[in-house]
């Protein structure tokens, strides 16, 4: 089995990198536990303790998963076209925005109806912000990071703006209106915590972009320009297309995020004043994941114990919050410097390499 | 109100808003026209902002903390350098990174020098200075960052320096062929984007205000790069974007005094918007240089 073989030291191969990325992170992340003069085995206990220590705390970090998982998509899937869409922040935000006012415009509906709506409402929504910079990318040859930040600013302040003139609770409360009843997941899978099905929803479009991207031919297209522009257009794939349709597919998997994270924890348009950091977490994941749908998925998990668990650690163990942040800023600086590992990697004697 | 009060308070708060994204934006540009993208400016200016503010309150001297900043700056933009030039990191992740690793380390050091909630006690700040007609005083990192643009535009337009900063922007290979170490050059670029962008942060925590709060630059860093390309990576330009930009924060403050009712955030979005249509092309087209985000190997 020559072949399968090559297959699992290819996936092998894959995990080096993020692994030692991860290691490396929460080494750093003891020197700074240190430096609070905490105990780093305490410290992660707690945090190990807090994410799998009882049923509701595993289902409450399933919670903070299913957004990343979202996010991370959308990263991955616009990396494999070459596209670095740092605007999911924004996408997610105007797909929250039209989420929250089809449930509440829409809430005579059955549910059968208005909860593939509300969704539909963020889908197109995200898609449609994330098409601008596609778009610009495209045909005005507009960087799409520098783009995508605008945007964001923008959705951020466009979204306070609509909401605060033309869609605020009419009793007072901050934020948009409540959406109805009917538009809203249900939680509590887990008895004690707020998981809800939007899981088993992004678990489902988890596979359905492995399906995209691996099974399929515009797919196979966008991965080609991803790889390398010039050959695929050489060969016939239009590059100016499948930035595009890259974006569009991306913006709708953040739009989802917003309308799902709308529909199962907030059930409104919440006033906020910044980001929801969805967006930020979302690019560690897809690099930890190695931008494979199924590594999204591992990766959301690790983001989301740590955010989550990092929160208990600060009220059990004592330690700043902010070395999670840290320790997620060391992560992806490690992994965005692939080069030492692989400069590690060279330093070994020829031969041997050739004999691997 | 009175209209000389008025136009005062405008040119105040344009200026006030203008500064730490002027010397930002110049930050930005050094390091892109030397073809390394720094999206970090955020991260480094909170580094920076902090770095100004322990420094102050440990010496009690605006101008010891001023250096603590630029110091720290130089070490995250070293960082950046590292990874970008030699490890050929994707440069924009590096920089996201760097921007949580700013917000993130400056949390920490918060929480464990000071404990108070996010907020650092009152230090001295940078004094106010010169008795200008209608305006007054002004605080002496808006001078600093008048002085800091027009050197730059020398540096960069009038000298063999800039000239050959420019060219590893634009085409490195050339730039290497005729004898320019690209490298050297790209650590210059990346190096003075951590200077400036600390001197940035070092003008909120110690020049507008007289201390640190737990994410003060509030994404002042992503406006800097807007600005940036707005003045089409130019010095002068920088600044007059930054002036453009500050105008319009101006006005929405002065629109809430005078109870006029424009929703502020249409003055918030302003500048993103007006970017967004100059890297259309709508309003002149912005064009960034050539090699910039792609790390250049030298060839054996």
């Amino acid at each position: 089995m020559p072949k399968a073989g090559k297959a699992l030291r290819d996936f092998l191969g894959e995990l080096t990198v993020p692994l030692l990325a991860i290691v490396a992170g929460l080494l750093v992340g003891v020197i700074f536990i240190l430096i609070a003069g905490k105990n780093p085995i305490a410290a992660y206990g707690a945090l190990l303790e807090s994410v799998i220590g009882a049923p509701h705390k595993v289902g409450e970090t399933l919670v903070s998963t299913v957004p990343l998982i979202f996010s991370g998509l959308a990263i991955a899937l616009a990396f494999r076209c070459g596209l670095f869409n740092i605007g999911v922040e924004g996408q997610l935000m105007v797909g929250s925005l039209a989420t929250a006012w089809a449930g509440v415009v829409f809430g005579g509906l059955p549910w059968y109806l208005l909860m593939p709506l509300c969704i539909l409402f963020g889908v197109v929504t995200g898609a449609a912000w994330a098409g601008i910079s596609g778009l610009l990318k495209a045909y005005r040859g507009v960087h799409e990071v520098i783009n995508s930040i605008m945007l964001n600013y923008t959705a951020l302040f466009l979204t306070h703006y609509l909401m605060t003139e033309h869609f605020r609770d009419a009793t007072g409360k901050a934020g948009s209106p409540p959406m109805a009843e009917a538009a809203l997941f249900a939680q509590g899978l887990i008895p004690g915590s707020r998981l809800h099905a939007g899981l088993f929803l992004a678990l489902f479009v988890a596979f359905l972009a492995w399906v995209f991207l691996w099974k399929t031919p515009w797919g196979y297209e966008i991965r080609a320009v991803g790889f390398a522009p010039g050959a695929a257009e050489y060969g016939g794939i239009s590059v100016k297309w499948n930035i595009v349709l890259a974006m569009l597919i991306s913006g709708a998997l953040a739009g989802m995020a917003g309308a799902v994270q709308t529909m199962a924890i907030s059930g409104k348009f919440p006033d906020q004043s910044s980001f929801s950091g969805y967006g930020l977490d979302g690019i560690a994941v897809a690099l930890v994941g190695r931008n494979h749908p199924g590594g999204v998925v591992l990766a959301a998990l690790l983001f989301a114990a740590l955010d989550y668990g990092g929160r208990n650690m600060q009220a059990v163990a004592e330690v700043p919050k902010a070395v999670i942040m840290v320790v997620q800023g060391a992560i992806i600086f490690f992994v965005a410097a692939e080069g030492i590992w692989r400069m590690m990697k060279n330093r070994k004697p020829k031969a041997e390499v050739k004999t691997a | 109100m009175d209209i000389v009060v008025l136009f005062s308070a405008l040119v105040t708060a344009t200026l006030r808003y203008a500064t730490p994204l002027m010397l930002a934006g110049l930050g930005g540009m050094f390091a892109e026209r030397s073809g390394i993208i720094n999206i970090g400016l955020e991260g480094t200016m909170m580094v920076g902002a902090w770095a100004a503010v322990y420094g102050s309150f440990l010496s009690g001297s605006p101008w010891v903390g001023l250096l603590c900043a630029i110091v720290a700056g130089l070490v995250v933009a070293a960082m950046h350098a590292v990874a970008s030039i030699h490890w050929r990191a994707n440069q924009v992740v590096s920089g996201t990174a760097i921007n949580l690793l700013g917000a993130g380390l400056t949390e920490f050091a918060m929480s464990k020098i000071w404990e108070q909630a996010g907020q650092s006690p009152r230090v001295t700040a940078m004094p106010e200075v010169v008795n200008l007609p209608i305006v007054g005083k002004l605080n002496l990192f808006i001078y600093i960052a008048f002085l800091l643009v027009l050197i730059s535009q020398i540096a960069l337009w009038k000298t063999p320096w800039g000239l050959r900063l420019r060219a590893c922007g634009e085409h490195p290979l050339a730039a290497d062929t005729v004898g320019i170490n690209v490298i050297k050059m790209r650590w210059y670029g990346t190096l003075l984007s951590g200077f400036f962008a600390a001197v940035a942060g070092a003008s909120l925590s110690i020049g507008m205000v007289s201390r640190f709060t737990n994410g003060m630059t509030s994404g002042r860093g992503f406006i800097a790069l807007a600005a940036m390309i707005f003045g089409k990576w130019s010095p002068g330009g920088v600044m007059l974007a930054c002036l453009f930009f500050g105008l319009s924060d101006g006005l929405a403050t002065i629109c809430q005094i005078e109870g006029i009712r424009i929703a502020p955030e249409f003055f918030n979005m302003a500048p993103y918007v007006i970017t967004i249509l100059a890297l259309a092309g709508v309003v002149g087209r912005s064009t960034p240089p050539a090699a910039e985000g792609i790390p250049y190997e030298k060839a054996h």
